[in-house]
């Protein structure tokens, strides 16, 4: 815990310090008869971002917080591997929408999920890996018009809105 | 009396069938997503927010207000039956419903949890009723300058009274503001912390025709409220909980009949005081712009032991101990819409949403939505829905836990997927925009991180909303100052030789609201100081 909170802490105000300088592109400064400039509401307030987490940072160094304090471990190995399968799973859900849409996405990422995470039956993760893209698509192309990307996918639905 | 045709009509328009379908919608949503541990009002709202685009905004607004609701009442739910709060508004009471459920009187603790939150919503939805209509007459007088220094204060009530670390409360305040300051500069039109234009593909329809169209992606389109929320809600919320639930789960048994119901409510009659307590004090708390519900049942929790003849039993399974934060939670839910609808305030996370989806609407939230025609419809068709829904909740949790306690067994490894997908979807939808869902991503995991290390995350979602509306008051308020900060305390600008002029409201927030800033290091003084003299 001691060291994520100093990382993060860190991360934040280096963060906050290129925020500064992608505000300071417009004036920041009080333009007479005007009030302050386009950059001046982004910057003054990353300025109290970067403040606050340097003081974060100086605090956790001499163990004033209580995360700094803390000798238990940020993440567990077995939450480390949750954590980075649901994560990866995710990732490839939301990239695979990119490439082969969200009707074949979707049930890969559902399927992969309840059989592989959950150690659910086949005939459960299938029927659900089946069911939701429907579900999906009656709702949200049918119903709401508003329709999803399909990637290549693309031309096999054109069927659908002739 | 004017309000009281006000809420006549407001009935009017709850009892549309649509509108009555949509609490009953709400409601069970309400319910569920109350009683799954991991999902609570806030992330029901932030996930089920785009799907609402479908129905007009008053339909809208009705559903996810009965869903505020629902989620209350469903909470208690997993409180008793689990041990485990179905959502942060009901941990206090797992405090007596879990050792009542122990001892095997989990239905007298369901039934009393629930005619307790039907007592809170009651109490508060009336308060709310006499309270809203005159508030918001107050704040029509309001200009820029007031609009302002009231949001000042919305964010200091988080550092005086939020409770979290000061430090880290005031970087989640800045950091939601910058965010909401990514895009055009509003006065200037200037783009401003963009990262590249680039543009992208995408399928559309008008009328029959189906076409590909170019869409401008990226941050120049600003960053929308409704992906934070679901990023740190819907992503963030379910990495938090998959990592927090994976111990076993130990399940109590309840048999609810409809004797035990009237006699359990029978016998409620003894524990009114401490519910007209929880409901009076979780409405005020409810106000405050740092509180919510959690906070309201967990202050009504511990003011009813303290105030208890017997403290002592309080944690070993009372019933004042189940009623007192449910009916505070309940009351609270309503009293942070109060300031939402008249001030434009929001009073919890759940509200700041909603407040995010009346702006995407097109309805500017504050007092106008009460004095102008077209709005009215829309504020008081709510209010009375609130009576409706509270109704409605009462009964379907009272006829279906059963039922509820079976979806309790549903498998979190099933559920949230679901939820994932739905967040998926929710962060395409509103803008059709695959950047939105990548920045969610980001944002779920970044929330979940600085979650861990306890960074307060409702601040964040606050300032985000927030923000735009506060950038403009202030520089509206100095441009009619021509940049001098005066407009904040005083009507007019003081002659040479003037010290003050006429005061004007936005000074009394101002006054509060460095107060509110100053409160923690009054504190921190006095503690120092009492440490050296012990």
């Amino acid at each position: 815990m001691r060291k994520a909170e100093l990382y993060v802490s860190l991360v934040l105000a280096l963060f906050s310090v290129y925020l500064m300088f992608k505000s300071a592109e417009l004036p920041i400064g009080w333009l007479p008869g005007e009030g302050p400039g386009g950059g001046a509401f982004p910057f003054w307030l990353s300025l109290v971002m970067f403040v606050s987490s340097a003081l974060i940072f100086i605090r956790a160094l001499f163990g004033a917080s209580a995360e700094s304090r803390s000798t238990e471990k940020f993440m567990d190995s077995e939450s480390k591997r949750l954590f980075m399968l649901v994560l990866l799973s995710l990732t490839a859900l939301i990239g695979g929408i990119h490439v082969v849409g969200f009707y074949i996405s979707i049930p890969l990422f559902m399927v992969f999920y309840i059989r592989f995470l959950g150690n659910h039956t086949w005939q459960i993760s299938l029927s659900i890996g089946i069911v939701s893209p429907l579900l999906i698509f009656s709702l949200f192309e049918k119903v709401l018009i508003k329709l999803l990307p399909k990637g290549f996918t693309e031309p096999l639905f054109y069927v659908f809105f002739s | 009396m004017e309000t009281f045709w006000h809420l006549m009509d407001g009935f009017v328009t709850s009892f549309e069938l649509i509108n009555l379908f949509m609490i009953v919608l709400g409601v069970v949503a309400g319910l569920f997503v109350g009683a799954m541990p991991g999902l609570g009002s806030v992330n029901g709202v932030a996930i089920l927010l785009p799907i609402t685009f479908i129905v007009p905004p008053t339909s809208a607004i009705i559903f996810l207000g009965a869903l505020y609701y629902g989620a209350m009442y469903g909470g208690a739910i997993s409180s008793i039956m689990l041990g485990i709060p179905g959502a942060s508004t009901a941990v206090a009471t797992t405090f007596d419903g879990r050792p009542m459920a122990l001892k095997g009187q989990a239905d007298t603790a369901l039934i009393a949890a629930a005619t307790a939150s039907f007592f809170g919503g009651t109490v508060s939805i009336i308060l709310f009723t006499l309270f809203a209509p005159p508030l918001a007459d107050f704040a029509l007088s309001f200009g820029p300058p007031e609009e302002f220094a009231l949001m000042l204060m919305a964010f200091a009530t988080f550092v005086g009274l939020g409770g979290d670390s000061i430090l880290k409360t005031l970087f989640c305040i800045s950091f939601g503001l910058v965010l909401s300051a990514v895009g055009l500069d509003i006065l200037s039109g200037e783009p401003r912390l963009v990262f590249g234009n680039p543009s992208y593909l995408a399928g559309l329809i008008t009328g029959d025709k189906y076409y590909l169209a170019e869409f401008t992606i990226g941050f120049m389109r600003k960053i929308s409220f409704l992906v934070l929320a679901i990023g740190i809600y819907g992503i963030g919320e379910m990495l938090w909980t998959i990592e927090t639930t994976k111990g076993g789960i130990t399940f109590s048994q309840a048999n609810v009949t409809l004797r035990g119901i009237i006699r359990t409510i029978g016998a409620l009659r003894k524990n009114i005081p401490m519910m007209t307590f929880g409901s009076l004090l979780g409405f005020f708390v409810g106000i405050l712009p740092a509180a919510g519900a959690t906070p309201g049942s967990l202050m009504a929790y511990g003011m009813a032991k303290s105030f208890s003849r017997n403290p002592q039993a309080f944690g070993t399974g009372i019933v004042d101990g189940v009623v007192a934060p449910e009916s505070a939670n309940n009351a609270a839910s309503t009293g942070s819409m109060l300031p939402m609808l008249t001030l434009g305030i929001p009073g919890s996370p759940t509200t700041a949403i909603l407040l995010g989806g009346m702006i995407a609407w097109g309805l500017t939230p504050g007092p106008t939505l009460f004095s102008e025609v077209e709005t009215q419809e829309f504020v008081w068709g709510l209010i009375a829905s609130l009576y409706v829904a509270n109704t409605a909740a009462l009964v379907f949790n009272l006829a279906f836990i059963p039922i509820f306690v079976m979806v309790l067994k549903m498998p979190f490894t099933i559920l949230a997927p679901v939820i994932f997908l739905l967040c998926v979807v929710g962060g395409y939808v509103p803008n059709l925009n695959m950047h939105d869902v990548w920045l969610m991503l980001i944002f779920g995991l970044g929330g979940y991180i600085l979650r861990k290390l306890a960074y307060p995350m409702a601040p964040i979602v606050l300032a985000i909303v927030l923000g735009p509306l506060a950038e403009e008051s202030l520089r509206q308020s100095l441009s009619i100052s021509q940049g001098e900060i005066w407009i904040f305390f005083m009507m007019e600008k003081p002659l040479p030789d003037q010290f003050f002029t006429e005061p004007r409201i936005a000074l009394l927030f101002v006054i509060m609201s460095v107060a509110l800033f100053s409160f923690p290091l009054v504190k921190m003084v006095l503690n120092a100081r009492k440490q050296r003299q012990s």
